[in-house]
């Protein structure tokens, strides 16, 4: 299952390291990982994109939490959320009909043009995984010349969740009260 | 980030040294374990002008004192303190550290830095040693301004003690050692993703637990290190009084429930009792209170405890359906937890007369043994024997790793928690000795002896001379086989006896391709009794067991330090054995 986690971290040297090397590790796979200062500078969001089941993302969660500069964790993508990427992708466009196509298709999807040089142009685009992906493949035929992206960020609709920055509850939460049943075998 | 305000008022300046000496002694600290360098050497002249409040130890080597240091902390519960130079002298900590991250002890690591400027040029004797500490660590400063470093020390000290208790590394470049500050103690800690006190049990789940006791017909508490690093041995002892559930403890829990109560079933795992062993198996609730569940203790973790609903008491949120999943987690300090439960709880409905007797019956069908009547000196022997004659004093027990690490642990008896010390999840040779020394500071009135190997002792011997030195009067029961004999085990076990680099005496003999007879070879190699001797050390060796007794009294009542070395066969094996990702039904008693 693929989980989007966010991460409130204190903005320290070192947290970037600390929080992806114990992610290597432990040996957790994480397909994407965005880092930013927060609202607050004191603080800066980390969000990862990670595949595993409800038993790895339980571990990686407490793993993260048990950083001393971690501290708040939360499973963006178990609740109502919006999630984006960045990406520029420079093209091989001459003008002519080629460029014309890159335009058209750019517009289609969102994606402005902010760069145009004698043989290519760089293409802005945000959206979810799936836009980026099928604006990629569109572009594949055309000559990709250079491309990269600033992986997911992610947050939840309506009332923001990370207010009180201090107050997540650390390890211990609600979830711990409950027993486990689905583990009586 | 909150850092240090700094009132340049009319107090006095003092060096950034001073401030980390005097953070130190604030928090109760009295002894430290230090081996200068470049890089620290302001932190040791600071060191000299407070050592009428703390005492500075000298080892031979960095390693030696780190576990030292881990010796005292272990012994005390309080943090304990090392300290070593840049690059070359940081590493040397490392194995330290990491073995007590594994085995939750407080440390506090401080290492000299080279000077701010510098850093990341490759000067003399750098290197990143918070870069190479991240993942063995608790938690990890590197100091860029003295103002912080009040503050710092006060969130190490915070941060090692509380909690799961931990390492933690604080680098202190040269530059902001010497620098001159007046300082602010009273400036707060900067820890706002840090909240181990709220880890407090639910009533709910203690009334949970309290059901679950009132329901067995087979219970069996799983006691660890969490219960001692707690503080929580009483409230252990209170449990199973009140409840009459019998009690298996880690290797790292020995201690917290006295061998000698007809509930003890010693300890469990890969070496641990048939006994435990069979009772884990068959329990219908385990009760699972400050352990990790080790693959050591449970083989195959899909058939440990299969047949048992599985309470797990622990104050570390992440040990939670790490290793196994439970039915009841609780994330408590393992005290609180316990007091809440022994407030409540309830003997079983119904009688566990049945069950007590069936573990009984294990007991007596294969209790700990070994071959009494062989004619020469077995390490099994020698350290019942150490068990039987210091039975009455005030003891305390350090090991290397290995098979007289076992061998103590399963024929020695402990009857107090912070009486024991070993190196059980890193599993480090040579923590025994420096441990050993860092136990016997702590506790000058204790007798302190090391049980340790040849192979073992090797690696930290030169703390031998700090012993003489610092006049640490420690003792070495060396249980001297000639071989790494856990390895030789396996070889004998898994590898048709094929000798692979095991044999610890010149290449040239018999024994090193698995040939002589290796009892008790004409030239034993090294000659511990001369090493010790010219260590200062009083020494002696033993082969006879007539001689047994009066040599291990004599090492008991040596006024200094005293080494003895019993020379003892390699062939035999720390049996019982569960082999690696086996189960209970696989378990060599033969």
């Amino acid at each position: 299952m693929r989980h989007v986690i966010s991460a409130t971290v204190q903005n320290v040297p070192g947290v970037l390291a600390h929080v992806s090397g114990m992610l290597a590790s432990r040996g957790y796979n994480i397909d994407s990982l965005a880092v930013g200062e927060t609202e607050d500078r004191g603080f800066s969001r980390m969000t990862f994109v990670l595949r595993g089941d409800d038993r790895v993302l339980d571990q990686v969660r407490r793993q993260l939490e048990k950083i001393v500069t971690v501290v708040r964790v939360d499973d963006i993508s178990s609740r109502n959320h919006v999630e984006r990427d960045l990406m520029l992708i420079k093209v091989a466009a001459t003008a002519g009909p080629t460029r014309t196509e890159v335009k058209e298709l750019a517009e289609v999807f969102r994606g402005r043009i902010i760069d145009v040089a004698a043989d290519s142009v760089i293409i802005e685009i945000s959206g979810t995984e799936e836009k980026i992906e099928g604006f990629i493949e569109l572009m594949r035929p055309l000559g990709i010349l250079e491309l990269v992206r600033t992986g997911r960020i992610a947050m939840v609709r309506g009332s923001p969740p990370t207010r009180e920055l201090t107050e997540a509850a650390d390890g211990a939460r609600p979830a711990d009260s409950a027993p486990i049943r689905e583990s009586l075998a | 980030m909150a850092t240090a305000s700094r009132p340049r008022t009319t107090e006095a300046f003092i060096t950034g040294a001073d401030v980390v000496v005097e953070s130190l002694i604030a928090h109760g600290v009295d002894v430290i374990f230090a081996y200068p360098g470049g890089a620290s050497m302001p932190l040791h002249q600071a060191l000299t002008r407070y050592k009428d409040r703390i005492r500075t130890i000298l080892p031979r080597h960095e390693q030696g004192g780190a576990f030292a240091a881990q010796g005292y902390a272990r012994t005390t519960g309080r943090p304990g303190v090392c300290m070593a130079t840049s690059g070359p002298g940081a590493l040397n900590l490392v194995t330290a550290i990491a073995d007590a991250k594994m085995d939750s002890v407080p440390l506090i690591a401080l290492t000299g830095q080279v000077g701010t400027s510098v850093i990341g040029t490759d000067a003399f004797q750098e290197t990143p040693i918070v870069e190479v500490c991240r993942g063995i660590t608790k938690h990890h400063y590197l100091v860029t301004d003295t103002a912080d470093i009040a503050r710092v020390m006060r969130e190490a000290f915070h941060i090692a003690t509380t909690g799961r208790p931990g390492p933690v590394l604080v680098d202190l470049p040269k530059n902001i050692q010497v620098a001159q500050i007046v300082p602010d103690y009273t400036v707060p800690m900067n820890l706002p993703g840090y909240h181990p006190e709220r880890r407090q049990p639910h009533p709910e789940q203690i009334a949970q637990v309290a059901a679950a006791i009132k329901r067995a017909k087979k219970p069996v508490i799983y006691a660890g290190g969490g219960v001692i690093t707690g503080e929580a041995s009483n409230e252990l002892r209170e449990l199973a009084r009140r409840t009459g559930i019998p009690v298996t403890m880690t290797l790292m829990g020995l201690g917290a429930f006295p061998a000698a109560d007809p509930l003890c079933l010693d300890m469990l795992g890969m070496h641990g009792s048939v006994y435990s062993n069979l009772a884990v198996d068959e329990a219908d609730l385990l009760l699972a209170i400050g352990v990790r569940f080790d693959d050591r203790v449970t083989g195959k973790v899909a058939a440990f405890a299969q047949h048992g609903f599985i309470v797990h008491i622990d104050i570390d949120p992440s040990e939670i359906n790490k290793n196994k999943l439970v039915h009841i987690p609780i994330v408590a300090n393992v005290k609180d937890a316990l007091t809440e439960l022994n407030k409540i709880v309830e003997p079983p409905t119904a009688s566990l007369g049945e069950w007590h007797s069936q573990i009984a019956d294990w007991k007596q069908q294969d209790p700990f043994a070994f071959d009494t009547k062989y004619p020469g000196i077995l390490a099994q022997e020698a350290i019942a024997e150490l068990s039987r004659l210091t039975a009455d004093r005030d003891t305390i027990i350090s090991v290397g790793v290995g098979q007289h690490q076992m061998w103590a642990a399963q024929f020695y008896k402990f009857e107090r928690p912070r009486t024991w010390l070993s190196s059980s999840g890193l599993g480090t040779m040579g923590f025994g000795l420096p441990a050993a020394m860092g136990a016997k500071v702590a506790h000058p009135e204790s007798i302190v002896i090391d049980i340790d190997g040849d192979g073992s002792i090797l690696m930290n011997i030169q703390e031998l001379a700090t012993c003489t030195c610092e006049d640490i009067p420690v003792k070495v029961l060396l249980l001297n086989n000639q071989h790494l004999g856990m390895v030789v085990q396996w070889e004998d076990r898994f590898f048709k006896g094929n000798r692979a680099h095991t044999y610890l005496g010149p290449i040239d003999r018999p024994e090193a391709v698995g040939e002589g007879d290796g009892i008790s070879p004409k030239n034993r190699y090294p000659d511990f009794v001369a090493i010790a001797e010219g260590f200062g050390w009083q020494a002696e060796t033993v082969s006879a067991k007539r001689d047994l007794e009066a040599a291990l009294l004599r090492l008991i009542e040596a006024p200094g330090p005293a080494l003895l070395d019993v020379q003892v066969p390699y062939q035999s094996q720390v049996l019982p054995m569960i082999p690696s990702g086996m189960t209970v039904k696989e378990l060599i008693r033969q």
